[in-house]
């Protein structure tokens, strides 16, 4: 009987499944983002892998990129300037960046109560460019330039894929145009085949070599800047990636001599006992 | 308080003799986990994954613990106040990396733990209420599980909170006003992430009192073993202490080294990465994902596409999602084979790791986008999952023929050999 029952409930499941298995299927059309999009590319930081560590040079080399380049249209509301001692700038620097930023902190007159703003101190988050989200949209053709406090892990391949589409700009090619004539980037978009649906309303930000000049007089080649500011926005989204590691190594090797003591402590005890 | 075959505890200083005598409790962990409890002399590494289930349930309650200290449940602050634990609070990225990775690692002992039941047979009589018990856990899991997913509030907590909680109006008539009064809302927002946050802090409290039942039920018959043959005397044992604390010593040495790799070095391969973008209804993401720990489960939900038999598809896919679990309370009637033991059943031996391969490629199809190949290949799979256990298992249960089972379990183990000497130290065995 119970057999029967479950043959009856179970021939339901399975009959609508079949019989959706056997329905014909809608033709999907090939789109030119599925076939056109490419994987980021390879690249090595320093901070990949187990012992990975942060380059500071890079990083403070990767800041001066997010300062100067970046920062004019995304903010990274989640970084204080204190935040920059671990890169190493010293209370000073940071202080002098701090006061120094192109936008000033929202605050109030103490005297009159009335908004007004103030310079910032180390204390403060990364002033951001736009007072809200209509202001950075209309000032960027309705696109909303994401925050960059935890992009390095909010993109599939993290801050590989920053490099690879900071530096993936190009044309688009003509064997695209030729299959997909519907699909031309439209005018105030760029061709980037890193990104998802291959249109990006971001201009290409990094453009000639020597757009930014670098203190520690590394040449600033687009290369060198694009794989810098991938680096900087990593530890922006994962400062604590060191200790991290570290912790990582210190734990692993305790659990190993204390998982192989307990192998020992455990064949020790069933030395005797057949099983 | 005793179970019906363990040995008597007798205390011998006078301070356990007046404890005892006040309050039983060293008699219990003597009978439960101590050398009171004889226990099958056989059993093989994949009986440690209950001992770690329980682990991964206690890391998850002391984490959590600490981490709702610092965790807001806004949905304005919610965001942010995990980033500042990531950023500011004194290991709080450790609290956290290990509270989320720690739900993955409970899932993959219990799944193995699940498996390894189904293999030997442990869901069949006399350990029915064992079992029961045990997808009770489950259950309680993937809840706790999912409310849980929803705190942090980013993109994928929003959007699968919204998936999730929209089986409800599925159901015919009541559904919207169901959706709206379980949501506290017309979409996930305050009002939900508060109550999720409530919930989740309580379940996990609710899965250790299960789980005291679950331990308190498998202490009636005692464990099952990897032959399925009951315990016919005490050459079949040895009392868990100190043999089987000792090898769950071990277990949970590796269990902890492969903890440790993925939560020191690979803390985000597991997670989503649009997770780390805060939740915003007006944006959504080009795949909706759920946990890897409930991909088959979403693609089950997903493989029903037509309307059928008078019921919508999407009713289909709820009920059918729900029932691949609540079908686990029935299967210990409805596999009705006497031998327990895959070992000593071919056809069922053959199903189960058919099953386990079905499960897999139900999960790879979760985890796709719902496009051609992988929904034929869901529908299939799904299909197969159904008629695993309703209908293949009870078939086999009544048309194989299964192997000879060995007399005892102590004469699989020796073989007609003498038994040697306890090593010094430890004691004789019985």
């Amino acid at each position: 009987m119970r057999v029967l029952i479950s043959w009856i409930v179970g021939l339901g499941f399975v009959s609508a499944l079949l019989v959706a298995f056997f329905m014909p299927r809608e033709k999907v059309e090939p789109t030119a983002a599925v076939e056109f999009h490419k994987e980021a590319k390879e690249v090595h930081f320093s901070f990949d892998g187990p012992f990975g560590k942060y380059d500071r040079q890079q990083l403070q080399r990767g800041f001066q990129v997010y300062q100067e380049v970046c920062s004019a249209c995304h903010s990274m509301k989640l970084v204080a300037f204190r935040d920059l001692e671990e890169i190493g700038f010293s209370k000073p620097e940071v202080k002098a960046l701090a006061s120094q930023w192109k936008t000033e902190v929202p605050a109030i007159n103490p005297d009159t109560g009335e908004a007004t703003t103030r310079k910032a101190i180390p204390s403060d988050y990364f002033p951001a460019p736009y007072a809200n989200e209509t202001a950075a949209r209309a000032a960027n053709n309705n696109a909303l330039p994401p925050d960059m406090s935890l992009l390095a892990k909010a993109r599939e391949g993290g801050p590989h894929y920053i490099y690879s589409l900071i530096t993936g700009y190009q044309d688009q090619p003509a064997e695209l145009l030729k299959k997909f004539p519907d699909a031309k980037t439209p005018t105030g978009l760029h061709y980037n085949p890193y990104f998802a649906n291959l249109n990006i309303a971001m201009p290409p930000p990094l453009v000639a070599d020597g757009q930014v000049t670098y203190a520690d007089g590394t040449p600033a080649t687009v290369d060198q800047m694009s794989k810098d500011v991938s680096a900087f926005l990593m530890w922006a989204a994962e400062p604590k990636l060191e200790n991290r590691h570290r912790w990582g190594i210190a734990v692993l090797i305790y659990l190993l001599i204390a998982t192989g003591l307990a192998y020992g402590a455990y064949r020790n005890i069933w030395r005797d006992k057949k099983h | 308080m005793s179970f019906p075959w363990a040995e008597n505890y007798e205390p011998k200083h006078p301070l356990t003799k007046w404890i005892d005598a006040k309050l039983p409790l060293p008699r219990l962990v003597y009978n439960a986990v101590g050398a009171g409890y004889p226990v099958p002399r056989n059993l093989n590494y994949f009986w440690n994954f209950g001992v770690l289930a329980g682990l991964a349930l206690t890391f998850q309650i002391v984490t959590g613990i600490v981490l709702a200290m610092h965790y807001a449940s806004t949905a304005d602050g919610a965001f942010a106040s995990v980033e500042s634990i990531m950023r500011d609070v004194n290991g709080g990225w450790f609290l956290r990396y290990m509270h989320m990775n720690g739900a993955s690692m409970f899932f993959i002992v219990v799944y193995i733990h699940i498996f390894r039941g189904l293999f030997y047979g442990s869901y069949k009589a006399p350990r029915e209420m064992v079992w029961l018990l045990g997808v009770v856990i489950f259950l309680l899991m993937m809840a706790t599980a999912f409310m849980g997913y929803v705190l942090p509030w980013g993109q994928m907590s929003f959007w699968g909170a919204q998936v999730i909680t929209g089986f409800f109006s599925a159901i015919p008539i009541v559904g919207d006003p169901i959706h709206t009064w379980l949501l506290g809302g017309f979409a996930p927002d305050n009002a939900a992430l508060n109550r999720f946050f409530s919930l989740h802090y309580l379940l996990p409290f609710v899965i250790a009192g299960v789980i005291v039942l679950h331990i308190w039920a498998l202490h009636i018959p005692g464990s099952n073993n990897p032959t399925g043959v009951d315990v016919k005397g005490p050459q079949d044992t040895v009392p868990f202490h100190p043999y089987y604390t000792a090898k769950d010593g071990f277990g949970v040495g590796v269990f902890l080294v492969v903890f440790s790799i993925l939560l020191f070095f690979y803390p985000n391969t597991l997670g989503h990465p649009d997770n780390y973008i805060q939740a915003n209804p007006l944006s959504t993401p080009a795949h909706i994902v759920p946990e890897w720990y409930f991909w088959p489960f979403y693609a089950i939900l997903r493989a029903f596409t037509v309307n059928w038999l008078w019921i919508p598809a999407k009713l289909w896919g709820v009920i059918a999602m729900f029932s691949s679990i609540l079908l686990l309370f029935f299967l210990p009637w409805l596999d009705n084979s006497p031998v327990r033991s895959a070992n000593y059943r071919p056809a069922y031996r053959i199903a189960f790791w058919v099953l386990v391969l079905d499960v897999l490629v139900l999960g790879w199809i979760g985890k796709s986008p719902a496009e051609e190949p992988y929904v034929r290949i869901g529908q299939f799979a799904a299909a197969y999952y159904f008629a695993h256990f309703l209908l293949i298992v009870p078939i086999i249960a009544i048309v194989e023929k299964t192997k000879p089972l060995p007399n005892s379990i102590s004469e699989s183990v020796l073989h007609g050999e003498a038994e040697e000497a306890a090593p010094i130290g430890v004691g004789s065995a019985h």
